[in-house]
């Protein structure tokens, strides 16, 4: 037989009972309507964080913390310069904290052009003019990482004027009419002393930031000189060795270095002790948390197509079961038992094509829907995020995947008919 | 004496047989359960003829025909096609020898009821790799021979016995096979429609000279062949020839 002859028979042969094959093909549709769905889900969501975070953020930036002790075997020794981390991380984090000694020594190590520390500000409230106060968590500007803004500018990492971007959340419980005529305007920022007591920063409003994926919703972001000036009034009445306590710092290195070059100097800084990331490299710590989440969701519809499996060997041994006869026929009349075997093995294989190309084409419908509905209202303001996006490589990967899975559950029917004695199936009853 | 190689057969012009059997032994099982179906056969068909395996049931036609048909093998002994050794032929070469030299009729059908009459009658074709459009001329041209061309798209659960049975033999036709082996071809077509499908068997024997040999306990059926042979338990016990 021809092996066009074998895929147009066995196409034709799955098609022969028709409910059985619908039913085979419906349980591989879930399974793959569901890779196809997270899958999709996985790629929208690290688009977005490389289109639009990557994009912005500054190449030439290194975020440093000093190396961390080991913490996973046992207590260690008490360190007066642990601090609570203002990283991400678990509630009650600390990490050890760096001085000026440090902050000199980064300024020293090759290659670095220029070292800031990070100044950890927590502010109590906001207001505009004489109006209601509003509570406020506010952090510094990571140099060179871009703002995603609503309306105005960055905030000046030059300027000696303090300077605040707020969130779009603000500008209307502030009671400006819009996002564009709040810029320019003062606000005060009251914040607490070591003592307890209170003092009011006034800030210009200079930007106002759309909400984006990196969670700083509800956080307002200063410039150099008004996180400055905001930690020097929460820092009076704490000594000079408690105040210059930083848990990171902002090492500037050449615009022009080679990716190379940054390696070495990462390097350079690991033996001085302490950690240096890129913003690419942030985004990449991300990008392993979507891929690690989207692996689980993937690994759940896996489990649904293996089940799927088993309905394709059910189906398949029913089938050689009821043409037990005309294989037998096929088999006297000179049929090899390879082809017999690529026969129902194909059979399998289309039965998955079936499954996973109407499940991804399916997916990819419900998936863009879905997207397209979520952007223009959960995710308004997230402009450029496609929740869920399709490429071309990952759906054809699923098919492909699908089908491999499906070739697997055809063997053992499809041996099971190769090996059929003609004799015995032709006296069959 | 005489020897009987093949250089003096040939002088003496004796024809090679194109089937043979030679001292076959099928036993079924081992030890305790085993069962002789065959215990020692010999026979030899010559082209053109037509032959008739006859016995009661149970008697080993079937499992003789199985034998000469290269479908199943002999537990002793050797079956010769053509004159030379049919037990050396295994895989490809067997199949596609049983695909070009033999065509089969049984007793049931074995038609695929849901594909047309015309696929199940090109079967042997698409097996042997003929391509679509010979294979359509070829199934039409034994469809035609058996006055079945216009339920070519009929399905084939449509067709009446006696059109199967027909369909069937159009089947075993349509690669020009040089024997056609028929079980109980007959055994489930009302008497009538049997003497159809009898005659048919019988042309395509004298006209095309296509070897015949049929499996029956039917004394009618085997009265009209060349030659009968008579099996119980297992051994010719009588070799008839019509006189000529
Ligand atoms: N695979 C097998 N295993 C065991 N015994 C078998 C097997 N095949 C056939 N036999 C036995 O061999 C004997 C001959 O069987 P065979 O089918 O050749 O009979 P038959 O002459 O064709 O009978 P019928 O006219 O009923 O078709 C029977 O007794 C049968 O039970
Ligand atoms: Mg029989």
């Amino acid at each position: 037989m021809r092996t066009i002859d074998v895929i147009s028979t066995a196409i034709g042969n799955s098609f022969r009972s028709k409910l059985r094959t619908t039913l085979t093909v419906i349980a591989i549709f879930i399974g793959a309507f569901t890779l196809t769905i997270t899958n999709g889900l996985g790629t929208g969501i690290n688009n977005y964080i490389t289109t639009t975070v990557a994009a912005i953020g500054a190449q030439d930036v290194l975020t440093v913390t000093k190396t961390q002790p080991d913490q996973s075997t046992g207590p260690h020794k008490y360190d007066p310069n642990q601090m609570a981390s203002t990283s991400p991380g678990r509630p009650g984090q600390t990490v050890e904290g760096m001085t000026p000694a440090d902050i000199s020594t980064i300024a020293g190590v090759a290659g670095v052009v220029s070292v800031q520390p990070t100044l950890s500000i927590s502010p109590d409230y906001v207001e505009a003019g004489t109006g209601t106060k509003y509570s406020l968590s506010a952090s510094g500007a990571v140099p060179g990482l871009k703002l995603q803004l609503a309306a105005g500018a960055q905030p000046s990492a030059t300027s000696s004027a303090p300077q605040i971007v707020l969130p779009v959340s603000y500008v209307k419980a502030l009671g400006y009419s819009s996002d564009r005529s709040a810029i320019g305007s003062t606000v005060n920022i009251g914040i607490t002393d070591a003592t307890r007591a209170e003092h009011t920063v006034g800030a210009t409003v200079v930007g106002i930031a759309e909400t984006s994926l990196g969670g700083t919703g509800g956080t307002s972001t200063a410039n150099e000189a008004l996180a400055q000036k905001l930690y020097n009034a929460q820092s009076i009445g704490l000594s000079s060795s408690s105040k210059d306590r930083y848990s990171q710092a902002s090492v500037r290195f050449d615009k022009s270095a080679t990716p190379a070059a940054v390696t070495q100097l990462k390097a350079r800084l690991a033996t001085a002790g302490y950690d240096a990331k890129t913003v690419a490299d942030q985004i990449g710590t991300f990008k392993t948390v979507i891929d690690a989440i989207v692996l689980v969701l993937n690994s759940f519809a896996v489990i649904a197509l293996l089940a799927a499996s088993f309905g394709i060997v059910n189906t398949l041994l029913m089938s050689v079961q009821e043409r037990t006869r005309e294989i037998g026929l096929m088999k006297a009349m000179g049929m090899g038992s390879g082809r017999v075997f690529g026969l129902f093995s194909f059979e399998a294989v289309f039965i998955g094509f079936l499954g996973s190309a109407i499940g991804a084409g399916i997916a990819i419908l419900v998936g863009s829907g879905i997207s397209a509905a979520l952007a223009s209202s959960v995710f308004s303001g997230l402009p450029g995020l496609t929740l869920i996006a399709f490429s071309p490589g990952s759906i054809a990967t699923i098919i492909l995947v699908v089908m491999g899975i499906a070739f697997l559950a055809g063997t053992l029917p499809a041996a099971k008919a190769a090996k059929q004695d003609p004799i015995e199936s032709l006296r069959y009853e | 004496m005489l020897d009987w190689s093949p250089s003096i057969k040939e002088r003496f012009s004796m024809p090679t047989p194109i089937l043979a059997a030679r001292d076959v032994k099928k036993s079924y099982g081992r030890g305790q359960s085993r069962f002789d179906a065959l215990k020692g056969v010999s026979l030899e068909i010559f082209e053109g003829e037509s032959l008739a395996i006859v016995g009661k049931s149970g008697s080993g036609k079937s499992t003789l025909m199985h034998l000469l048909a290269l479908l199943d093998r002999p537990t002793d002994g050797a079956i010769e096609l053509n004159g030379s050794d049919a037990l050396l032929l295994r895989g490809r070469a067997l199949n596609s020898t049983r695909n070009k030299t033999f065509g089969f009729v049984f007793q049931q059908f074995f038609l695929t009821g849901g594909a047309s009459v015309l696929d199940n009658v090109i079967l042997p074709l698409k097996i042997s790799r003929v391509r679509s459009r010979e294979r359509k001329r070829r199934g039409l041209a034994a469809l035609a021979e058996l006055e079945l061309r216009d339920k070519a798209g009929n399905r084939a659960s449509a067709l009446s016995g006696g059109q199967k049975q027909r369909a069937v033999i159009a089947r075993a036709l349509v690669n020009n096979p040089r024997i056609i082996f028929a079980d109980e071809p007959t055994g489930n077509l009302d008497s009538a429609t049997g003497a159809v499908v009898e005659d048919i068997l019988f042309s395509l024997n004298r006209e095309q000279g296509i070897t015949l040999i049929v499996v029956t306990h039917d004394e009618d059926l085997a009265a009209r062949c060349d030659r009968r042979i008579y099996i119980r338990d297992g051994l010719v016990v009588e070799t008839e020839s019509r006189a000529a």
